[in-house]
């Protein structure tokens, strides 16, 4: 199917099931239990998930695929939010041009910096790209105020031109659309208890993500990628091959950059403002994050790690001390404080505790990030399932007082 | 006129003269062997052929067309594989992966973007390599990750990598350094079999006395950086000046 | 001529602290082979030393004050620190208003524990794998070491005071003959600015005159040969761990009256720190304290008005633009030795 083998397809199938229906998938309490608070299926959170799901596959196909580990992806990131914001106050409100200019400018952003980033490689390589993405931060800020929007950020205005659509009838400003659909379109579904909200942004952020994974499997499996995992695994040997690394690092560079383009594109198109803020070397950090929790150089892994921390942020941020009180009720009283006190640092503003602690485990103890973790919990099931008459024996022989 | 002609090549690093004006022929089809003691300067010349350093003074030329200043896979392309004394091969990917790289380079040249074209369609060049392994005896390797093979199956598919790019010249850094006789043996057969049965021209960098005597036609001694002498195998076996720099201390 | 000098002086402050986070970060570079990303954390960590031992100086107890009564009959409540207790009232008040070099004594042990901790602890296991692995794991311990700070001492900045005798400015100018009023200097900076200069020569004298930095240097230089003579180097590297992170930790202490102290001073600070280290040389010491003083003199410079007239946004993106000048054309950096490090 499409050109993919079986199990690519199955994947692929399975991340299209995931989009469209995560409305369920995340909301699994009732609208008005106490547990409603773990809904993350509202749309606001469902864009994010998608749309930082583009970011790390992007990423993945540098770091993944080349070793190559960039420190300012994030600056193409704000350049596509830019991009498109300013074809919103300019051309259309249609997010299709918008989103086709943020994916460009990132790519020629992405051109230009990996040129001269990747004339070095290792930590040099990481520092450069921190450097450039730093100085783009630095600049989006001050100087650049006039293109930016500086530190307010740059936002939609009344007397914006928008020379292909017509004047904004009421005074309100517009919407980002795709050809008069409004991004911000919901409908809600009510099931006894449960609310389901299918949103139109969504949606079509999730369409673009499939896309981009599509691609990105592609990549995996063509003979560039091929040699993107040849120039990480010996560069030395590639050269003496008679292949040039640089174009194929270049290319891979090029392409995450677009794929951060695409997605500040979108991000703009859920909300049409843009802030420097979203260059910030922590932001280029956060992309990082994502793709070694769910597991680099895996094609399921970068969303996987993209939803895990947006849902931290969004959910475990939400807890606070009261609703541990009421969670641990049950505990004596003496010992429901001291559970609730040793829990308490990792939630709530403690969320980036929890995600720095997961993150080194991850590091330290499973470099293949989730995934890995995923298949070899499966290994295990599988072993015991394909011997499973000799194990409980062997298991019975072990524990006789059981 | 040699396919490979090295003139009066010179190579400092620092106050060391590594290289003191080699001259070197190599003729088409043949087995050139460079022997000489340990800091003789042998792989700082083959590290000169190949586009890793670049001489002083002095001309490499490969088909009568100049390799200095170019890079390796510029030099490759022209038709120079090396095979390194520590196989240097692709790790993370698996046999068949690691034979068909070469088999894009031989294809495509050094850059070409398939990033949509399935790994698996090109059945052509998978043939090639499939084709390459079995020659090599590593067909049932194919799908093994290579950086969990032996040493040895390291070295034949370093080897067989280079072989299935069709070079002209094959320059070989102590292909049997570490190995014990019987494969010893076997790498003697397969070199003589691509240098007669493949065309291959062949110049081997070698401290084993046996292989250098069962392969080479013509061997050069290095000592100091400057050739000693170059002649055929009987002639080197008997020379005075070579017992004196190098077999004279085995003997 | 007065201008110049200004901004020099302006540059020094923030190019000790550089000078002193990159000196940590080579040392550790140079020694270990690890690339440290929660280097600028330790700096953090040292800052709040500071903080704490000020606050444990100012725990107070309430005392009546004699013969006074507020409007409801009550005897008047007045704070007493405990120092007053203990030391009597001059010398716990001197006590509390010296607390910052006063924690130097306090962070140079904790410092060296916390290093240790973290070499014995973590670092050890990460020297053979690659350099990605140890960038990520030791930015993960980053994010840990400031949420645990931020999470006992909040999220704002802490503003913690110089002694009185050295709040305040003084007429730099007026010493060396300009007119006055020309050249104003806080007392604190050139205090900053000393201790910089001390820490650093005997950082340097360290390693310079003992056995001890003698094994390191040559460690820094061969790591494996050095091994094969049977010196027990991890040791060694260990305790040289915990003298980074006590250089670090004290660059921060004495900080504090400059920048009051939050928790992502550290990564503020190791980004630039990175740059300095780059533009410095990997592994070459005199080179990280060079490039650390001539950057942050650079970046003063930059902030000049006249100059961002002239290229507007310059201060933002000087550092930055060195480094990638540095990087394409020197790579080794300023002093950095030829082969190491440079593809």
């Amino acid at each position: 199917m499409f050109g993919l083998n079986r199990k690519d397809a199955t994947l692929l199938a399975i991340v299209a099931a995931l989009i469209v229906f995560a409305p369920f998938i995340l909301n699994p309490f009732p609208a008005e239990s106490g547990w409603a608070q773990f809904n993350a299926g509202y749309p606001d959170l469902m864009q994010r998930f998608v749309i930082f799901g583009i970011f790390a596959i992007g990423f993945n196909i540098l770091f993944g695929l080349t070793g190559y580990l960039s420190f300012g992806h994030a600056a193409f990131l704000g350049v596509g939010s830019y991009a498109a914001v300013w074809m919103f106050k300019l051309l259309s409100m249609n997010v299709i041009p918008a989103i086709i200019l943020a994916v460009i400018t990132a790519g020629l952003f992405a051109l230009v910096i990996g040129y001269v980033s990747l004339r070095r490689s290792g930590i040099y390589f990481s520092i450069l790209t921190l450097a450039f993405a730093q100085m783009s931060f630095a600049l989006a800020y001050s100087v650049l105020t006039p293109i930016t929007g500086g530190e307010t950020g740059l936002q939609l205005a009344l007397d914006d031109p928008r020379i292909l659509d017509a004047a904004a009838a009421g005074g309100n400003i517009p919407v980002p659309s795709l050809f008069g659909m409004e991004m911000r379109d919901s409908v809600d579904l009510t099931f006894g208890a449960w609310v389901f909200t299918f949103n139109f942004g969504y949606y079509f952020c999730g369409l673009v993500m499939l896309i981009a994974f599509y691609l990105s499997i592609r990549i995996f499996r063509s003979p560039f990628g091929m040699m993107l995992r040849a120039v990480k695994s010996n560069q030395q040997r590639l050269n003496y091959t008679g292949l040039n690394p640089r174009p194929y690092t270049l290319a891979a560079f090029v392409i995450s950059g677009m794929y951060a383009g695409l997605a500040g594109g979108l991000m703009a198109s859920m909300d049409p403002l843009a802030g420097a803020e979203r260059m910030f070397w922590t932001a280029s950090g956060e992309v990082v994050l994502m793709t070694i929790l769910g597991g680099v150089g895996t094609l399921i892994g970068p969303v996987l790690g993209a939803g895990m921390i947006k849902y931290m942020e969004n959910i475990i941020s939400k807890i606070n001390s009261d609703i541990l009180h009421t969670w641990f009720a049950f505990l004596p009283d003496g010992l429901e404080d001291v559970v609730v006190g040793l829990i308490y640092p990792f939630i709530g503003k403690g969320w980036h505790l929890t995600l720095g602690i997961v993150f080194m485990l991850v590091v330290i103890f499973l470099p293949g990030g989730l995934v890995q973790g995923g298949q070899k919990i499966a290994a295990v099931f599988r072993r015991r399932s394909a011997n499973a008459g000799g194990a409980e024996a062997e298991a019975a022989k072990q524990n006789p007082a059981e | 006129m040699g396919i490979l002609e090295v003139k009066n090549v010179n190579k400092r690093f620092g106050g060391l003269q590594a290289l003191g004006d080699v001259n070197l022929s190599v003729a088409e089809n043949s087995c050139h062997a460079i022997i000489g003691p340990n800091g003789a300067g042998k792989s700082t010349l083959l590290n000169c052929l190949v586009g890793k350093l670049i001489p002083d003074t002095g001309s490499v030329l490969f088909k009568g067309e100049s390799v200095l200043g170019r890079t390796p896979f510029e030099i490759n392309q022209m038709g120079i594989s090396r095979v390194f004394q520590t196989p240097e091969i692709f790790g993370d990917l698996t046999v068949i992966e690691n034979m068909m790289i070469p088999c894009f380079a031989r294809r495509d040249g050094v850059f070409a973007l398939h990033g949509i074209r399935s790994v698996a369609s090109e059945g052509e060049l998978r043939d090639q390599a499939e084709q390459m392994l079995e020659d090599v005896n590593m067909l049932d390797k194919r799908n093994m990750h290579s950086a969990s093979m032996s040493r040895g199956d390291k070295r034949r598919l370093e080897m067989a990598m280079c072989l299935v790019q069709k070079p002209q010249l094959l320059l070989l850094d102590e292909p049997t350094a570490g190995m014990a006789r019987a494969d010893t043996n076997n790498t003697i057969d397969l070199l003589k079999e691509i240098k007669d049965k493949r065309n291959i021209t062949i110049a081997i960098i070698e401290h084993d006395m046996h292989v250098v005597f069962s392969l080479a036609e013509r061997i050069t001694v290095l000592a100091q950086g400057t050739p000693l002498v170059e002649d055929t195998p009987e002639n080197i076996k008997g020379h005075p000046k070579v017992k004196e720099a190098y077999l004279g201390e085995a003997a | 001529m007065d201008a110049i000098i200004l901004q020099i002086l302006n540059g020094l402050d923030k190019g000790s602290a550089y000078a002193l986070i990159a000196l940590g970060l080579t040392l550790i570079f140079g020694t270990l082979g690890v690339v440290n990303f929660a280097h600028g954390a330790l700096f953090m960590i040292g800052a709040f030393c500071a903080v704490t031992l000020s606050r444990l100086l100012s725990l107070s107890h309430q005392v009546a004050v004699p013969g006074e009564v507020d409007f409801l009959g009550n005897p008047k409540m007045r704070e007493v620190p405990y120092a007053y207790d203990i030391f009597g009232e001059n010398l716990g008040a001197t006590i509390i208003d010296w607390a910052v070099p006063l924690s130097i004594l306090f962070a140079i042990p904790v410092m060296i524990g916390i290093g240790v901790i973290m070499e014995r602890g973590l670092i050890k296991h990460f020297y053979k794998r690659p350099h990605a692995d140890q960038i990520l794991v030791t930015f993960g311990l980053a994010i840990v070491l400031q949420e645990i700070i931020k999470f006992y001492y909040g999220a704002n900045p802490i503003p913690t005071p110089a002694p009185s005798a050295f709040v305040g400015s003084f007429d730099f100018g007026a010493l060396i003959g300009f007119d006055p009023g020309t050249i104003i200097y806080p007392y604190w900076r050139l205090v900053y600015f000393a201790f910089a200069v001390v820490i650093i020569g005997a950082v340097f004298a360290f390693l310079q005159f003992t056995t001890f930095g003698m094994v390191v240097r040559a460690g820094m230089a061969d790591r494996e040969t050095v091994g094969l003579l049977g010196i027990n180097i991890d040791k060694r590297f260990t305790i040289m761990f915990g003298l980074a992170a006590a250089v670090a930790g004290l660059a921060g202490v004495m900080y504090t009256p400059i920048n009051s102290p939050n928790y992502h001073m550290g990564m503020d600070f190791l980004v630039l720190s990175f740059v300095v280290v780059v533009v410095g040389g990997m592994g070459s010491l005199p080179g990280a304290v060079l490039a650390g003083f001539l950057l942050g003199i650079l970046e003063s410079f930059a902030s000049m008005r006249e100059v961002i007239a002239i290229v507007p946004g310059i201060n933002q993106v000087v550092i930055y633009l060195v480094a990638i000048i540095i990087l394409l054309t020197r790579p080794r950096g300023l002093m950095g030795r030829k082969g190491v490090m440079e593809d």
